[in-house]
């Protein structure tokens, strides 16, 4: 017995010294659970010598409030759209003005004027995509394209829904159901919308992030998802189909930004650079399974991902809304409705 | 006369070595005190300042004197005009996580009591192997058994498979998502907290006082419930607690095993600090949770202490 624990000493400690030997600098990215393509850390470690920590979260506030405690020692954070105008406002960002790098060519000129940062002086599209919900044909066979099947269920799925555990995905579809706008504060439209969720509620089985899991694991038929995520959940269960609900759906887009007093900025900076080539965009895409907002990206995709019906939206489909971020008096009501809801 | 100058000597060295004694444990005990005032108390005088602060707009705080935090948990503004009135949300959730964590305490005593009296009537060597196997689980991260547990009950989990094969029932059993499913989550995770102090009032015990039981035509049960009960109680009032104070402010059980539709008191404080973006208040449930641990604390030093002043 104490051999075999002093052999895994001396292997761990060997283990431990080479990979410290072989790094030249580091580069610690905080990006949203399963998220990262592997391959294109690995590529970028490569390159430039450089050891990459990656560590996760499950949502754009659980990563401002640890970004906002200070002195996370991480370089990279992938905030959403309306996240990323939080904080540039809150002084949160480097300004690392990649519309002055070498690959900024590559930024499909769509995705350069945006509302979360005109120009691109503090982030670069990482992955856009829309959030619907996915539903398993093979258990339901009617029309899909209506958000009744979350909140008006047929029979055989109630019970067998899962909804984002996210305030602002679930009273947005909420919104859209009713017909009303987003951000709203209108009382007594929004008094609708909770009467409407907690009627609802007795009908969903869980509220999770984990969208993927709950389908493949058949916890549930039906789930609130991203669309890269429903692509690879129907990886694993072919019956699934994404929506495209004709009341609505919400478009976003994740950038790739730095945080202020970032440990790392020269390879973090490279890292931006690094991001707007084609090939590790595609690297990403293939692995996240979203689009990137990246020309020629298309190239060093996967063929599959240029005709899945997640990625590619049908021409009856309405435009994704890209929801900007409410005032706060909207987010205190929000909050309200999401205590009440789940008390 | 003569002999009395030797022995005031005598006592004022005693005296002085006293004083040195006194001065020694003092510095020794100093960076005891000393991180503990660092790791817990600072970190809660931070919590009670914070609660008494102005939410900022995303996350953190201002500085400005408010008590909206601990008015809040009581009443709301209502949601649509401004009138005060009385909000059962948070109060029900308090309610129901205390509801849990007494299930959880009760179902850990009911499989506990019995695991710890057939650890302490085993023979004294193998008693260690018995009490290895019941800390075994603690060698995995809480985190990974709550998952494992999660594959196990799930509606094609081991359980619901091998009952379905066994054709006992024909559509697996709902028990992932409910609360049955965060009873058992507790249950297990916090099980071992029950049996240990059980069985160290238990391995005291003098058995030959349960003979005695018998001798005197007390039945099974009657000694049980006279005897190896009473006898047994530290550990069982210990046990209870070890056991319902975490249970109270379970994070990882619910979230994972519950499904996230209902709050409980710790997802509920973690939200405040993530989406809902209002630190004081989760400073302030924090807090008030940390109030009623204490006040159960209290009930029971005070029950301990009635029970010695009765016995006396």
């Amino acid at each position: 017995m104490k051999t075999v624990l002093r052999l895994l000493a001396t292997a761990s400690a060997v283990a431990f010294a080479s990979s410290a030997a072989m790094a030249a600098g580091e580069l610690n990215v905080y990006n949203w659970g399963n998220y990262t393509s592997p391959e294109m850390i690995k590529k970028f470690e490569e390159k430039f010598d450089v050891k990459v920590n990656l560590d996760g979260y499950d949502s754009n506030e659980a990563m401002l409030a640890k970004v906002k405690a200070g002195d996370t020692g991480y370089d990279i954070v992938v905030p959403g759209d309306y996240m990323i105008k939080v904080m540039i406002g809150e002084g949160l960002l480097e300004e690392v003005k990649p519309n002055e790098m070498e690959n900024f060519k590559n930024v499909d000129p769509n995705w350069v004027d945006v509302w979360w940062d005109p120009g691109r002086n503090y982030s670069i599209p990482y992955q856009w995509g829309t959030t619907s919900f996915t539903v398993d044909t093979a258990v339901y066979d009617g029309d899909v394209d209506t958000l009744a099947l979350l909140f008006d269920p047929p029979e055989v799925l109630k019970g067998r829904i899962n909804m984002l555990n996210d305030m602002n995905d679930v009273i947005n579809a909420g919104l859209r159901y009713l017909g009303y706008g987003r951000c709203n504060g209108n009382q007594d439209e929004l008094r609708e919308v909770l009467a409407l969720l907690s009627k609802a509620k007795p009908h969903w089985r869980t509220m999770d992030y984990a969208v993927i899991e709950k389908l493949t694991s058949k916890d549930v038929d039906i789930s609130q998802s991203w669309n890269g995520a429903a692509m690879r959940a129907r990886a694993q269960r072919p019956t699934l189909k994404y929506a495209y609900p004709k009341e609505g759906f919400t478009g976003w887009m994740d950038n790739v930004a730095v945080l202020k007093g970032a440990p790392n900025l020269d390879n973090a900076k490279l890292f931006i650079n690094f991001m707007m080539d084609p090939e590790n965009a595609g690297l990403t895409s293939n692995f996240a399974r979203y689009a990137n907002g990246i020309l020629g990206s298309d190239k060093f995709m996967e063929p599959e991902m240029l005709s899945a019906p997640e990625i590619v939206m049908p021409a009856s489909a309405p435009a994704p809304d890209f929801v900007t971020p409410c005032p706060q008096e909207v987010v205190d009501l929000y909050n309200k409705i999401w205590t009440q809801l789940k008390q | 006369m003569s002999d009395r100058e030797p022995q005031s000597a005598l006592a004022a060295a005693i005296d002085q070595n006293k004083r040195n004694e006194r001065v020694t444990r003092a510095w020794l005990l100093a960076p005891a005190l000393a991180i503990i005032l660092a790791i817990s108390i600072l970190p809660l005088g931070i919590t009670v300042v914070y609660s008494f602060l102005t939410p900022g707009t995303y996350g953190g705080v201002t500085w400005e004197f408010s008590t909206d935090s601990y008015v809040q948990f009581l009443f709301q503004r209502d949601i649509f005009d401004d009138t005060l009135v009385f909000n059962s949300a948070y109060v029900s959730i308090f309610l129901r996580s205390i509801g849990l964590a007494l299930g959880a305490t009760l179902g850990a005593l009911i499989l506990g009591f019995p695991t710890a009296y057939f650890i302490a009537t085993k023979p004294r060597e193998q008693r260690n192997i018995w009490l290895f196997l019941i800390t075994l689980p603690f060698w995995t991260n809480l985190l990974i058994r709550t998952y494992a547990m999660l594959l196990i009950i799930r509606d094609e989990g081991i359980i619901n498979i091998m009952l379905m094969k066994a054709g006992i029932i024909s559509s697996p059993l709902t028990i992932l998502y409910t609360d049955t499913a965060v009873f058992i989550g507790l249950i297990y995770s916090f099980l071992p907290f029950m049996v240990l102090p059980i069985y160290a009032s238990l391995e005291k015990l003098d058995f030959s006082l349960v003979e005695a039981g018998y001798d005197l035509y007390a039945n099974r049960l009657k000694v049980l419930f006279h005897v190896i009960v009473p006898l047994a109680k530290p550990g069982i009032v210990a046990g209870c607690i070890l056991v319902f104070i975490p249970g109270l402010g379970a994070y990882i059980t619910p979230e994972l095993l519950g499904g996230g539709k209902k709050l409980m008191i710790g997802n509920m404080i973690a939200m405040q600090f993530g989406a809902s973006r209002n630190w004081p208040f989760g400073s302030a449930a924090a807090l008030i949770l940390m109030a009623l641990v204490i006040v159960v604390l209290l009930v029971n030093a005070l029950a301990a202490r009635r029970g010695a002043s009765n016995n006396g």
